[in-house]
């Protein structure tokens, strides 16, 4: 793992978040959104643990902020479930664009 | 190049592939599954940077709970075979425009800084040495944030009970 450069690590990292923030920027859906944000996250702990690997290899702090946005990520999820579902209720759609009550 | 070398190139293609699919599949099931792929190459990353104890989180966790949690949210309130609308054109070009330009910036960014990587001897990543320093009150412990996360998990748990439930019209 240590022939490899770090920037190769990071530009698989940055190219993932990227890509998730293109799928934010593009889909409409609630549903496949939360899906990017998923991507972010995930690109931003590869982040970590890369810069833990390489630049501090006899520290663990890179591990528990991966840990921790893990957690955050997974409460995340359910609390954007749990949204979506209740705004299927009321809307019977789940596309940002018919949720609009708010807007004005 | 060396195998770990080589195997590495492989697994970053198949995750921004799969990720690349994951935000432009027609059908969001498809879509769920592209992202299931592309978090295991992610655990595999994890694997090759021997961060197991990570891994076997990511794999827990991501594949296991979010992503089944989001393939049941599709089952609920989408019919999952027909095709999601496309996106307008418009939109596609100037969102793909304003990524390039992001990842063009950030990446010119990152190469020229110049990472110094150090060579002190790496420290073990076992199990309880990630425990014993997380559940420790010392000066680098993490105990605090050990404890906030616990209260956060609890209080997201009743706030999905709490927005999911389904209050009974009363019927009079």
């Amino acid at each position: 793992m240590i022939g490899i450069p770090l920037t190769h690590v990071l530009l698989v990292s940055t190219a993932l978040f990227f890509i998730g923030t293109y799928g934010l920027f593009t889909r409409r859906n609630m549903i496949t959104m939360l899906m990017a944000i998923e991507l972010i996250l995930n690109s931003v702990n590869i982040n970590f643990i890369a810069f833990n690997r390489y630049l501090y290899p006899d520290k663990l702090n890179g591990v528990f902020f991966t840990l921790f946005i893990i957690t955050i990520a997974a409460a995340e999820a359910a609390i954007a479930i749990a949204i979506i579902i209740n705004l299927y209720r009321s809307h019977q759609s789940i596309d940002v664009q018919d949720a609009e009550e708010m807007k004005y | 190049m060396s195998a770990s070398s080589i195997s590495f190139y492989i697994l970053s293609a198949f995750i921004l592939l799969s990720g690349l699919l994951a935000v432009t599949a027609k059908k969001i099931f498809r879509s769920a599954i592209w992202l299931l792929f592309c978090l295991i190459g992610i655990a595999g990353l994890y694997f090759q940077m021997q961060m197991e104890f990570i891994a076997a989180v990511q794999i827990i966790v991501y594949v296991g709970g979010i992503v089944v949690l989001i393939i049941f949210s599709i089952f609920l309130t989408q019919k999952s075979g027909l095709e999601m609308p496309k996106p307008s054109f418009l939109r596609m070009f100037i969102s793909f425009i304003a990524v390039t330009l992001g990842f063009i910036f950030t990446y010119s960014l990152i190469h020229k800084y110049g990472f110094k990587t150090v060579s002190s001897s790496p420290i073990e990543m076992s199990v309880s040495n990630i425990g014993s320093q997380m559940l420790s009150t010392t000066e680098h412990g993490y105990v605090l944030p050990f404890e906030v996360v616990s209260v956060l998990l609890l209080a997201a748990m009743i706030g999905c009970i709490v927005i999911a439930i389904k209050i009974k019209p009363e019927d009079k």
